[in-house]
């Protein structure tokens, strides 16, 4: 059977899982940035496999998962900068060693 | 099996065992190469749907742009060879229970719903296409978000620098 867009549905769904279960785990500031990541990809994938099977003579999807990675590049920008500022004042990027969330 | 449906499943089979390894393994930056593996396959999906521009920018703001930023982060903030703590059992148990009901919830969903394709001449997403798209005003244009997600980076670069900036020592 010829992939089609249940194939890519299933694919996205998992990987967007996986991202939430590093989410959940991950304690280190930089590993659950990179669950995020994932998450935002598998909804990437969504957008662009809609596009193709569903509606092929528009190129909404498309945009939108343009606009989805642009957001993404500003978010993952800021969070280092907040988590390279945060190690230097507390020496640690464990969320567990943030809770006071003040100088 | 054809050809084209090899590749879907190597393709597929990279993007989510590299995503698993990226959120289990203990070692941060084998974390960040697993990450790095996952995104490339994502891009290889896209080139397998045909959508070759949004595969080039996945592979030029994803691999190229936002896993290096990673990357030197974790050399500025980590000690080199060092394990991440193992976790409680329990967190990672029901992590792992939460994570498996939703999927199944959403395979549920997805095997009760039929989708139907609407017809129409199809709209090749050639790079001519795009661009004519996102800087049109038209109707379907997209060049108002265009000009508001350039807002929009602009000011979290200013962010950026100005969070990171290295505040001097008052001394007064």
């Amino acid at each position: 059977m010829e992939p089609g867009l249940y194939h890519i549905l299933v694919i996205s769904a998992a990987l967007f899982f996986i991202g939430v279960f590093g989410f959940f785990t991950r304690r280190n500031l930089i590993t659950m940035l990179m669950s995020v990541e994932l998450v935002l990809n598998s909804v990437n994938l969504n957008f662009i496999a809609f596009n193709k099977y569903l509606w092929p003579h528009k190129l909404d999807g498309l945009f939108f998962s343009i606009f989805v990675i642009a957001i993404a590049a500003a978010e993952a920008a800021v969070a280092i900068a907040i988590i390279i500022n945060l190690y230097r004042s507390h020496q640690s990027i464990d969320v567990e060693n943030a809770e006071e969330m003040k100088f | 099996m054809s050809g084209s449906t090899i590749i879907f499943y190597i393709l597929a089979a990279l993007t989510l065992v590299s995503g698993v390894l990226a959120v289990t393994t203990r070692q941060i930056f084998r974390a960040a190469i697993f990450l790095l593996f996952s995104l490339i396959g994502i891009a290889g999906l896209y080139f397998w749907m045909q959508y070759d521009f949004v595969a080039a920018v996945q592979i030029v703001v994803y691999v190229g742009g936002i896993t290096v930023l990673i990357i030197f982060s974790i050399f500025l903030t980590q000690q080199a060879g060092d394990l991440l703590p193992r976790q409680k059992m329990g967190r990672q148990v029901f992590s792992a229970l939460a994570a498996f009901c939703g999927f199944a919830l959403t395979m549920l969903q997805l095997y009760q719903h039929t989708f139907k394709a609407t017809t129409g001449q199809p709209l090749l997403p050639t790079v001519s296409n795009i661009g004519d798209r996102m800087l049109s005003v038209e109707e379907n244009g997209f060049a108002l978000p265009f000009e508001v997600v350039s807002i929009l980076l602009l000011a979290a670069m200013i962010g950026c620098i100005v969070i990171a900036l290295r505040s001097k020592p008052t001394t007064a």
